[in-house]
């Protein structure tokens, strides 16, 4: 019976996607008019298409159109949400594993290693089981929303910010451990003395984080249902927007996404130099 | 700033450090007193650096014991080889083990500055500690010791790194923590350096402690035929 009833609550997303269908066949007449290009073998888009789409993007991002802004939006607050979320668990987990020796403690460090690689759709999964009707968190009746899509991205990266905050506090550890005992400090201690001294290294596991969680598809096309104006990010309208033929969209939608990563990989950059300056 | 009952004699009773079988020290007993600076000096690989971490706590003794014998609070400081400088300012690095050590705020800055001012390094209160120069890294490392007013401040070399200018200027800064009324326990494989600043010598040779000595008596004649060589400059086996 909640089965039943999981369906009709994301009907109106079926109905949506069903319009869309419904507008791109009306379209596909004007591409197959006589005189134009054949189809690029296999894919059905034609050469004169792609130069068109290229500018229609160009255009689209120029005059921020709405629609894409409102993607762009959701993709960040979702993200950077995600990001702040992760790194609350994730980088004292890391530190922690850094400055202490117990029993189990490699075991962590190789399950957190292979949790890195945890497919993305496989995250959205476990979040789906949990948020669903008949999920132990379903009451909550977060499933396809923003939200849901937070705490995918969340159990996706937080296992990468704790992997990477360990390597990255690990030297300074090794640098600092003696010291820091002989000053009377103890793990619980350390943790936040290391996560300070070592700020400008963890801004870096940052920005990994969240160019992971802003690239990723699968977990929020999962959770959140690619609901347009409501789950729908960039990474998950370019999946829709490209299937349906509308390439001008997802194309301006990729070159921002792309725009972003590439900032967050330079402000990293900036950062490892300025830390290196700082003597950090 | 200095707590009136005094946790010194500081007493190691037979203590022994091995590490992957090797052994490092062989019942090692050893009274320390407050007073003049002590010296532990003997060649490289003596244990003269484990024998301090044993005294301070670093490392737990594989045999043996310490133990503080006075009835005062156990306070006690140490200085490494090469300073371990928190990557923050200068007056930072002061105040982290005053914060550690429970003052509040405005009593922690106020002594570090003074702390600072008394090393003669004022003028580098706001720069990053990891800029600093070896012989200004060093001399922080001994004034952020100072400041917690250790009963007993070990140091292991901590002149080995550094130039003769520098050299001079960190003895001067240990004379003057001495001079304070905190008992220096430090390793040296500089002899010339153990007569500048001794009152009484250990020395170590193979794990063992073959002497303990006013720093006079030691330097006039010393009971180990090891020292002896030791002091003629020999190399030691």
């Amino acid at each position: 019976m909640k089965f039943r009833y999981r369906i009709v609550y994301i009907r109106p997303n079926g109905r949506q996607a069903a319009a869309n269908r419904g507008r791109n066949r009306r379209r596909r007449p004007v591409d197959q008019a006589p005189g134009r290009p054949a189809p690029w073998p296999g894919t059905g888009i034609r050469v004169n298409d792609l130069g068109a789409a290229f500018a229609t993007a160009l255009h689209l991002v120029a005059e921020g159109d709405p629609a894409v802004l409102r993607i762009v939006g959701l993709s960040l607050r979702v993200s950077l949400a995600a990001t702040l979320c992760a790194a609350l668990a994730g980088l004292p987990l890391g530190a922690l594993l850094a400055v202490t020796r117990f029993p189990g403690r490699q075991a962590i460090i190789v399950a957190l290693n292979a949790l890195m690689g945890l497919p993305p759709v496989v995250a959205g999964l476990l979040i789906y089981l949990a948020l669903s009707r008949s999920g132990p968190l379903g009451g909550l009746g977060l499933l396809f929303t923003p939200a849901a899509m937070v705490i995918a991205q969340t159990l996706l990266i937080a296992p990468i910010l704790a992997a990477l905050s360990r390597q990255a506090m690990e030297p300074l550890w090794e640098e600092y451990a003696e010291q820091l005992r002989s000053f009377g400090a103890g793990p619980w201690r350390a943790v936040p003395t290391l996560l300070r001294d070592g700020r400008f290294a963890l801004l870096t596991v940052l920005l990994a984080g969240f160019g992971r969680a802003s690239a990723e598809v699968g977990a929020v096309m999962v959770v959140g249902g690619n609901i347009e104006g409501f789950t729908r990010v960039m990474t998950t309208a370019i999946a829709l927007e490209t299937s349906k033929g509308d390439l001008p969209l997802a194309l301006a939608l990729g070159g921002i996404l792309m725009a972003i990563v590439l900032a967050v990989n330079v402000a990293a950059q900036v950062l490892r130099d300025a830390a290196a300056r700082a003597g950090g | 700033m200095r707590a009136p009952e005094a946790a010194l004699p500081l007493l190691a009773e037979g203590l022994g450090y091995a590490a992957g079988g090797v052994a490092i020290l062989r019942g090692v007993t050893l009274a320390i007193e407050a007073g003049p600076p002590l010296l532990v000096i003997g060649p490289n690989g003596a244990g003269k650096s484990v024998l301090l971490r044993l005294l301070h706590g670093l490392l737990p003794p594989g045999a043996g014991r310490i133990h503080w014998a006075g009835p005062g609070p156990k306070r006690d400081a140490m200085v490494f080889q090469r300073p371990v400088m928190l990557r923050r300012t200068a007056l930072a690095n002061l105040e982290y083990p005053l914060a550690l050590a429970g003052l509040p705020r405005a009593a922690r800055r106020a002594r570090a500055e003074a702390a600072l001012a008394e090393s003669g390094l004022a003028a580098l209160a706001g720069r990053p500690a990891r800029r600093l120069s070896g012989g200004e890294q060093q001399r922080l490392a001994l004034a952020r010791a100072a400041a917690l007013a250790p009963e007993v401040l070990f140091l292991d070399e901590p002149c080995a790194s550094l130039d003769p200018a520098a050299t001079r200027a960190v003895e001067a800064a240990i004379a003057g923590i001495a001079a304070r009324g905190t008992k220096i326990v430090m390793t040296t494989h500089d002899l010339a350096q153990a007569r500048r600043l001794a009152g009484e010598v250990a020395f170590l040779h193979r794990g063992r402690l073959l002497d303990h000595a006013p720093a006079a008596a030691f330097f006039a004649g010393p009971a180990a035929p090891e020292a002896a060589a030791f002091l003629r400059g020999e190399l030691l086996a």
